[in-house]
């Protein structure tokens, strides 16, 4: 029993960690850090954490690869976006466009790591170069406006980023909360359904106090934080782009056959293409969706910012590589998961966001965030070892 | 007698949940070559760590009393300053530096600031010399093969000064050549007065070599054997291992029809793929039939992996010449997925690097070669997997509390199951099993024949490459003897003994160098 406990605790660390760490602010901040308009604000910065971590994941997994370029590549796609916008062109012509520059930059940068097995590190630091380069170019310098306002309000910019509330609710976005609960019933329907069947044919399941916990307090924490949304602008178009990118990763790292071969490939690559699995295939997948992250991310930047700058996305690599690090992710492949590096963003947004409030000097923030990258990766080896 | 050099008394260690060593006893006198056998897991290695000081002292209860003196070693330099040195199973050379730095990394020759390289370099051919190495010590480890690299092993342990000198498993990785010079270098040894204990396996080289044999299992030493006072048997010695009499290794295989030819390679040649004139498999014919176990045997670097798995989907070698018929169907077989395809299955002799992925679970490691079996358009069905796994489990009496157990956490025997099932899960027609039982005890290697024994019942091929004699002569129907890259002889098993496979084999030597 108690063996399990602590089984539970090293598994939910960082959960654990972040809870702490919103305790922390809350106090510290009078209560600023969980008020709607804050909640609101952590979620819509912090969308490209959460969607560069989702591809760069995939890339971690295959072996600890990053992909250097993906804040170059935000800054790149947003350009393009800005400058096709500026032409009358039909929006979703322009976001075709940009995912499909998101696309071939992944291809790009796969074709060279996993057919000519240029090493990663390498492959994607001349792209971080090259695509702010030609950024630069697109941009010839400048910051661009983007004022489509169809663009703005579906991908998360401007004042009305919001799905309107269809029911009208007078203090509260009732649609909002409506969805907060949809999404939650389905979520326990889906978690007791699994579970029966699992029983049904006599596997292995986890006691029921655990799994009863785990969903009380996902649950909760899910219907609380669109509570506090409805209290605000409702729920923020971009909330949306992130929950499906972060349900379809899942899927693919947990359900797919190509899921489990980035993990396998990550674990042992010559066992894997010893058992018929081309693991050439798998660094190509990893970076073709990284790519294609990178696209969407570059949109959602520019839609939040209403324009496309060279400077855009500068460092963001390195943010969506932190998120899945602190999340759990192994530095040498084959272990981590879509929820670590949800936790991971989580992490590093509500420190910046806590530090904001509170008034801390930006440039000691930049020094707390390495320091909980550090942090975070001493505990990781510590409790691995003491697994041994 | 000569004196009592070590006495280990009382020693007992624990692992959290696990009594590794529980009381243990265990003597060395002066001069001798001592063996340690005993099975994986029965708590060899753990003494040795905790002689070396690799465990310190106030980990474990018990005594070290070594010349006399109680030792508290608290870290491995303390015990090498007495004189105690350890080689490890797996070489810890650098292959990117000389012997000479090895020999010296971390015991540089020179001043504290400085390294002295001619000393250094002096020192160092010195003792290769006493290892009998003819290489000169300015040649990067890298260029060197495992037999003289083990020898650069024992050189290092020799420049620290040692007296006592522990080899765990020093002849895992080299062929029979090889293997014999180095038991032949520690009887030297002996002679000059060096005080030897050896961790091993093989138990022809424990008679070879031991003066007195001490049994390990369960943690607890059973018994000790002096080979001076009377002969020691190998069975002798197994009896000890296991705790029971086994009356016959390897299982008898009764009613299995041969039948037809089910794969046949013809003037099959193989380059290897670095050095691309090089032959490593040269001009190889053979044939497997259905229901029959076919042997190869050969040393190790005979061309046997590169063999078999330039049959699997050419994954290995540059050039591959030749051509191969699977049930009367002349085939190309260009990857490992092809091969799969084509019912072939091949697996691997080293399952840690090639085989398994340790970090994972057994569920996945079954299904691994089979995604498609247990998965619709991509998706997979983690029900039907763990059907899988626990199926195969079941069958081949896999030793673990769950499936999900991650397969680093299992034993050697139990992950050569795991990595046979993944094969079988296949469904293989012909399995080309890759040395299936090195490294794994007396017990599991008993069972993995068994399984052996009821693939070919199913009327599936089984192509068993090893080097164990005993095994390749108890198991196999027909034996192709491969030395230096050809088939050099071809015999039923019933007319093999170990005396005409290895004359097939120094008949074939063509004055190679044997270093």
């Amino acid at each position: 029993m108690s063996l399990k406990i602590t089984s539970v605790l090293r598994k939910y660390t960082m959960a654990i960690a972040l809870i702490v760490i919103v305790i922390f602010f809350q106090i510290n901040t009078g209560g600023g850090i969980l008020l709607p308009q804050n909640i609101n604000n952590l979620i819509s910065q912090n969308a490209y954490v959460f969607v560069l971590a989702a591809g760069m994941l995939l890339c971690i997994l295959t072996g600890g690869n990053i992909d250097l370029a993906c804040g170059s590549v935000v800054c790149f796609v947003g350009g393009i976006g800005a400058v096709i916008m500026q032409k009358n062109i039909n929006v979703w012509v322009a976001v075709a466009i940009m995912m499909i520059g998101g696309l071939l930059v992944g291809i790009w940068q796969g074709f060279w790591i996993a057919y000519v097995k240029v090493p990663p590190f390498i492959a994607t630091l001349a792209g971080m170069y090259a695509f702010r380069g030609l950024s630069n170019v697109i941009m010839q310098g400048y910051t661009i406006g983007i004022s489509n306002t169809t663009f703005l309000n579906v991908f998360g910019g401007g004042s009305d980023c919001y799905i309107p509330d269809i029911f009208h609710g007078k203090d509260m976005n009732l649609t909002c909360l409506l969805v907060g609960l949809i999404a939650v019933t389905i979520y326990i329907i889906m978690v007791f359904r699994s579970r029966i069947s699992a029983k049904r044919k006599q596997y292995e399941v986890q006691p029921l106090y655990t799994e009863l916990i785990k969903v009380a307090i996902i649950s909760v924490v899910v219907i609380w934080i669109f509570y506090k949304l409805a209290n605000y602008k409702g729920l923020p178009t971009v909330l949306i782009w992130i929950a499906l990118v972060l349900l379809v990763y899942t899927y693919i790292t947990k359900n797919t056959r190509m899921g489990r071969y980035l993990y396998a490939v990550g674990g042992n690559e010559k066992a894997t293409n010893l058992s018929g699995i081309d693991s050439r295939k798998v660094y190509f997948y990893a970076y073709i969706n990284m790519g294609l992250m990178s696209g969407l991310a570059g949109i959602l930047v520019a839609a939040r910012a209403g324009l496309a700058q060279p400077t855009a996305g500068n460092c963001y690599e390195m943010d969506a590589i932190a998120a899945c690090f602190i999340g759990g992710a192994s530095a040498y492949g084959g272990e981590g998961s879509v929820f670590g590096i949800v936790i991971g963003a989580l992490i590093m947004g509500v420190i910046n966001q806590g530090m904001s409030i509170m008034g801390v000097n930006a440039n000691y923030q930049t020094v707390v965030k390495g320091i909980v990258v550090l942090l975070a990766i001493i505990f990781d080896v510590l409790s691995n070892k003491k697994k041994k | 007698m000569g004196k009592v050099i070590l006495e280990m008394k009382n020693i007992t260690k624990t692992f959290p949940g696990v009594k590794a060593l529980d009381n243990v006893n265990f003597q060395v006198e002066e001069g001798e070559i001592h063996a340690l056998v005993g099975e994986n897991g029965a708590g060899k290695s753990t003494l040795m760590n905790v002689l070396s000081g690799i465990y310190p002292h106030g980990t474990y209860e018990g005594d070290i009393i070594y010349n006399g003196e109680v030792c508290q070693f608290q870290k491995i330099k303390d015990s090498e300053k007495k004189g105690i040195v350890i080689i490890h199973q797996e070489l810890a050379l650098v292959p990117q530096m000389t012997i000479g730095e090895n020999m010296f990394l971390g015991n540089e020759r020179g001043t504290k600031n400085a390294i002295n390289w001619n000393e250094t370099y002096g020192e160092a051919d010195k003792y290769l010399k006493m290892v009998g190495l003819s290489e000169s010590s300015r040649v990067l480890v890298k260029d060197i093969g495992t037999g003289k690299q083990q020898l650069v092993e024992i050189a290092k342990a020799l420049a620290k000064n040692a007296k006592l000198l522990i080899l765990d498993e020093p002849t895992s990785s080299l062929n029979e050549t090889d293997s014999r010079a180095l038991l032949d270098l520690m009887l030297s040894f002996k002679k000059q007065g060096m005080t030897m204990i050896i961790i091993t396996h093989k138990l022809n080289e424990v008679v070879y070599v031991a003066d007195k044999i001490t049994v390990v299992r369960d943690g607890s030493t059973v018994e000790t054997l002096d080979c001076h006072e009377n002969e020691v048997s190998e069975e002798r010695i197994i009896k000890g291992m296991v705790g029971r009499e086994i009356t016959d290794r390897f299982p008898k295989r009764s009613g299995v029809e041969i039948g037809e030819v089910n794969m046949e390679v013809k003037d099959w040649t193989v380059f290897h793929p670095i050095y691309a004139e090089r032959k490593v498999v040269d001009n190889v014919n053979f044939n497997v039939r259905k229901g029959e176990v076919v042997g190869i045997y050969g040393l190790m670097g005979a061309g046997r992996t590169e063999l078999a798995m330039s049959i699997f989907g050419k994954s290995y070698g540059s050039t591959i010449t030749g051509t191969m018929q699977l049930n009367g169907q002349t085939v190309n077989l260009k990857s490992p997925r092809e091969a799969i395809d084509a019912k072939l299955a091949y697996v691997t002799e080293d399952r840690k690097g090639n085989g398994l992925v340790l970090g994972k679970s057994i569920r996945v490691n079954t299904s691994l070669a089979n995604m498609k079996g247990v998965s619709q358009r991509g998706v997979i069905d983690t029900d039907q997997e763990y059907n899988v796994a626990v199926e195969y489990k079941n069958k081949l009496k896999t030793k673990t509390p769950t499936v999900e157990q991650s397969v680093g956490n299992l034993s050697g025997g139990n992950q050569q199951k795991v990595l046979l099932a993944k094969w079988m899960f296949t469904n293989p027609d012909i399995l080309i099993l890759d040395e299936p039982t090195r490294g794994i005890d007396v017990g599991a290697k008993y069972e993995i024949y068994c399984i052996i024994n009821d693939l070919v019942a199913e009327g599936k091929s089984v192509v068993m490459i090893s080097s164990e004699l005993p095994e390749v002569i108890g198991m196999s129907d027909r034996i192709y003897i491969m030395n230096e890259g050809k088939f050099v002889g071809e015999m039923k098993a019933s007319e093999a003994t170990q005396e005409n496979i290895m004359a097939c084999i120094i008949q074939s030597t063509g004055g190679g160098d044997a270093a």
